[in-house]
C-alpha cells in the first residue's frame, strides 16, 4: 500500500492545491503595493488597502447591509425553522413529509431559479425591492439549514423526555425553558451560524430581489470590472471570508462537542 | 378514605383502534398492583391514562375520589418511572431527581435535602454529580425512581422500569422495588408483560387482553384459579382440559386446567392413588433442564405438559423416557374449573389443549 499510495497522494495533494492556491492569491494581492497590474511576485507589501477600503462610503454601506441582513435573515430561520421543526417531530398530519421536503428543497435548488421565482413573485405583488425583500430571499436557503438542524436534534430527542418533565409538574413553558431549549441550543448555535454565514456571501438570489442595493457580494462582484480598484476589492474578499469562514468552523466545533455530550 | 385510583367503565379509542375497553378497577392505597398482559393488550395506555399523557374515550377516572378525567400531568399527584427512564441528559443526577421540586419552585435548602433523602433511599448518594450518561443501566433506573419518589406522590407508575436490565439485575431490582414500596408506603402501580415478575411483586395483580381486564386477583389467586384459558396460558403454562375430556376423566364436562407441575408421570403399571384423575399417554418429547424436566406428552392426539423435578433421575434416564408409554396422575384438587369458556375469536389459544 505505501509504494502504491503516492498516485493516490499526489492527486488529492494537486486538487486540494488547484481549489485553494487561487484563494491564497486573492489573500496575497490584498497586500501588494501595485495598483492595476499583477506582477508575481507582488513588488511590495502594503497594509494600506485596508485603510481604502474602510474610508470608502460605498463598502462601509454594503458591508453595513450584509451584516443586517445575515442578522436578520438568521433569526427568521431560526423562529421559523425551529417552530416547523417542533411541528414535524411532535405532530402528525396529513402532508407532513411533503412539508419536510418543500422546506429542505431551496438548498437543492440552483439559486438562479429561486432568484427568477423571486422576483416574478415579487413583480406579481407589486413589492418595491427593499431590505426585507433581500431577507425573504435570503431566509428561503436559512430556514431550510436551521430546520435541518433542530429537526436532526429532535430526532434523536427521547419524547417521553418532555412526558417526564410534564409528569414531574412543569407548565409548558417550564418544560420549554428547562427540557426543549438546553436539548435544541446546540442545534440552534450551529443552525445560526450557518444561516448566518450561508447568508452573509450570498450573491445569486440577492441579485434577483435586491434592486439597486449592494450587498457586500455584489458588490465585489461589480467592481471586478473597475481594475483600479483590485487591491480593495481583495481586501473585500479577505473580509467576506474571514466573516463566512469563522461560524462555520465555531459552527463545526460547537456540534462536535454537542455530539460528545449526549 | 376513597381508593387511590378507580377505573369506571373507562375505554380508550385511537382512530378506529380499541385499546382500553370497559375497563373497571380499584386499587387500595398502598398497595402494590400489577398490570399484566401482552403488548397492545391495552396496560400501558391504562397506566398513561392515570398519568394523565392520555385522556380516556369514555368512563371515569378518579384518583383518591377525585375525577382527573381532564386534568393535565402536572396537576395530578401521580408520578412515572418510564420505561427509558427518560433523564435529563444535560443535567446531573441531583438535578435531574431536583428537578419536581425546582419547578415547584419548592426552596433552595429544602430542596437539596429532600434530593440528598430520594438518593439515600436508592442508595446513590456519591454519584449526585455524575450526568446520566456517566451512570450504568442500573444506577439511571435508580435515578428514575428516586426523581419520580420525590415529590411524595401518593401513586407512582412504573412502565415496564426492568426491561432493559439483565436478568440477575432485574431479580435484584425486583426485591428492592418492594422492599422500598413497603418503606415509602407509596401505592405502586406496575405494567409488565413479565409474569414472573408480577408474581414476586404484587400485592394484587389484574390481566389484560385486548382491552379488557380478565382476572383480578392476589397472585396465589390468578395462579391457582385461572378464571379463563387465556389467563391459565398467560400466568404461568397450563393445560386446559376441554368438557369432552373432561367428561371422560371426571365424569363432569366442566372444562378445567391443571397445572404442568402438579402432574405426576409414572409408569404404567403403577396404580394411581385414590383421589387422583389418572391418564395414559406416550412422551413424544423430553426436555432435561437441570432443576427439572418437562415432558410433553401425547393422550389421544392432544398434549399434554408435564413438568417434574429431577429427585430421582438423572439426564440420561429423562432421554431414555422419549417414545414411552406412560401413567399421568394428578390429584383432584389440582383440576381448577375455568369459569368462562374460552374465548376463540379474540385471544391467543392456550398453549396445550386436551379433548376437543
Amino acid at each position: 500500500m505505501r509504494t502504491k499510495g503516492w498516485g493516490l497522494k499526489a492527486a488529492a495533494l494537486g486538487a486540494i492545491l488547484y481549489l485553494h492556491v487561487p484563494i491564497v492569491f486573492v489573500f496575497l494581492y490584498a497586500f501588494t503595493t501595485e495598483e492595476a497590474s499583477f506582477r508575481f511576485p507582488p513588488p511590495g507589501l502594503t497594509t494600506r488597502w485596508f485603510a481604502v477600503a474602510w474610508a470608502n462610503a460605498d463598502i462601509r454601506a454594503a458591508l453595513g447591509l450584509s451584516l443586517r441582513v445575515a442578522f436578520v435573515s438568521m433569526i427568521v430561520a431560526l423562529i421559523l425553522g425551529t417552530l416547523t421543526a417542533g411541528a414535524v417531530w411532535r405532530t402528525k398530519f396529513f402532508g407532513r413529509e411533503t412539508l419536510s421536503l418543500f422546506i429542505i428543497l431551496p438548498i437543492a435548488l440552483p439559486g438562479i431559479i429561486t432568484g427568477i421565482a423571486l422576483r416574478s413573485a415579487i413583480n406579481l405583488v407589486d413589492l418595491p425591492f427593499s431590505f426585507w425583500t433581500i431577507v425573504i430571499g435570503h431566509a428561503t436557503f436559512c430556514v431550510a439549514v436551521a430546520y435541518n438542524n433542530v429537526i436532526a436534534r429532535l430526532r434523536r430527542t427521547s419524547p417521553s423526555l418532555i412526558e417526564a418533565s410534564m409528569d414531574l409538574g412543569a407548565r409548558g413553558w417550564q418544560t420549554f425553558r428547562h427540557v426543549l431549549l438546553p436539548q435544541m441550543s446546540s442545534a440552534l448555535v450551529t443552525g445560526g451560524m450557518l444561516a448566518f454565514a450561508l447568508s452573509f456571501d450570498e450573491i445569486i438570489v440577492t441579485t434577483f430581489t435586491a434592486g439597486n442595493q449592494q450587498t457586500l457580494p455584489i458588490w465585489i462582484f461589480s467592481s471586478l470590472v473597475r481594475p483600479r480598484n483590485r487591491p480593495v476589492t481583495n481586501v473585500v474578499a479577505l473580509v467576506v471570508v474571514v466573516l463566512t469562514f469563522v461560524p462555520i468552523a465555531l459552527a463545526q466545533r460547537f456540534s462536535r462537542r454537542a455530539e460528545e455530550a449526549t | 378514605m376513597a381508593s387511590a385510583v378507580l377505573f369506571d367503565n373507562v375505554s380508550k379509542h385511537f382512530a378506529e383502534v380499541v385499546a382500553v375497553d370497559g375497563v373497571d378497577l380499584t386499587i387500595e392505597d398502598g398497595e402494590f398492583f400489577s398490570m399484566l398482559g401482552p403488548s397492545g393488550s391495552g396496560k400501558t395506555t391504562c397506566l398513561r391514562m392515570i398519568a394523565g399523557f392520555e385522556r380516556p374515550t369514555s368512563g371515569r377516572l378518579l384518583l383518591r375520589g377525585t375525577d382527573v378525567s381532564g386534568l393535565p400531568p402536572y396537576d395530578r399527584d401521580v408520578n412515572t418511572v418510564f420505561q427509558d427512564y427518560a433523564l435529563f441528559p444535560h443535567m446531573t443526577v441531583a438535578e435531574n431527581v431536583g428537578y419536581g421540586l425546582m419547578v415547584r419552585k419548592v426552596g433552595q435548602a429544602e430542596r437539596r435535602n429532600r434530593v440528598d433523602e430520594a438518593l439515600a433511599l436508592v442508595h446513590l448518594e456519591t454519584l449526585g454529580n455524575r450526568r446520566p450518561a456517566q451512570l450504568s443501566g442500573g444506577q439511571r433506573q435508580r435515578v428514575a425512581l428516586a426523581r419520580a419518589l420525590v415529590n411524595r406522590p401518593s401513586v407512582l407508575l412504573l412502565d415496564e422500569p426492568l426491561g432493559a436490565l439483565d436478568l440477575k439485575l432485574r431479580q435484584e431490582m425486583q426485591i428492592e422495588l418492594k422492599a422500598l414500596q413497603r418503606e415509602v408506603g407509596i401505592t405502586f402501580i406496575y405494567v409488565t408483560h413479565d409474569q414472573e415478575e408480577a408474581l414476586t411483586m404484587s400485592d394484587r395483580l389484574a390481566v389484560f387482553n385486548h382491552g379488557r381486564v380478565e382476572q383480578i386477583g392476589t397472585p396465589a389467586d390468578v395462579y391457582e384459579s385461572p378464571r379463563n384459558a387465556f389467563v391459565a396460558g398467560f400466568v404461568g403454562v397450563s393445560n386446559v382440559v376441554e368438557s369432552a375430556m373432561a367428561a371422560r376423566l371426571r365424569g363432569a364436562p366442566e372444562p378445567f386446567t391443571v397445572r404442568p407441575e402438579k402432574i405426576t408421570l409414572s409408569d404404567r403399571t403403577v396404580e394411581p392413588p385414590d383421589g387422583t384423575v389418572s391418564v395414559e399417554g406416550t412422551v413424544i418429547e423430553a426436555t432435561y433442564l437441570g432443576m427439572y424436566s418437562r415432558y410433553r406428552v401425547d393422550v389421544d392426539g392432544a398434549v399434554l405438559l408435564v413438568a417434574s423435578q429431577n429427585l430421582d433421575v438423572d439426564h440420561s434416564e429423562v432421554g431414555a423416557i422419549r417414545g414411552k408409554r406412560v401413567r399421568l396422575f394428578w390429584s383432584e384438587r389440582s383440576c381448577r374449573p375455568l369459569a368462562e369458556a374460552a374465548d376463540d375469536e379474540k385471544g391467543p389459544r392456550p398453549l396445550t389443549r386436551l379433548g376437543s
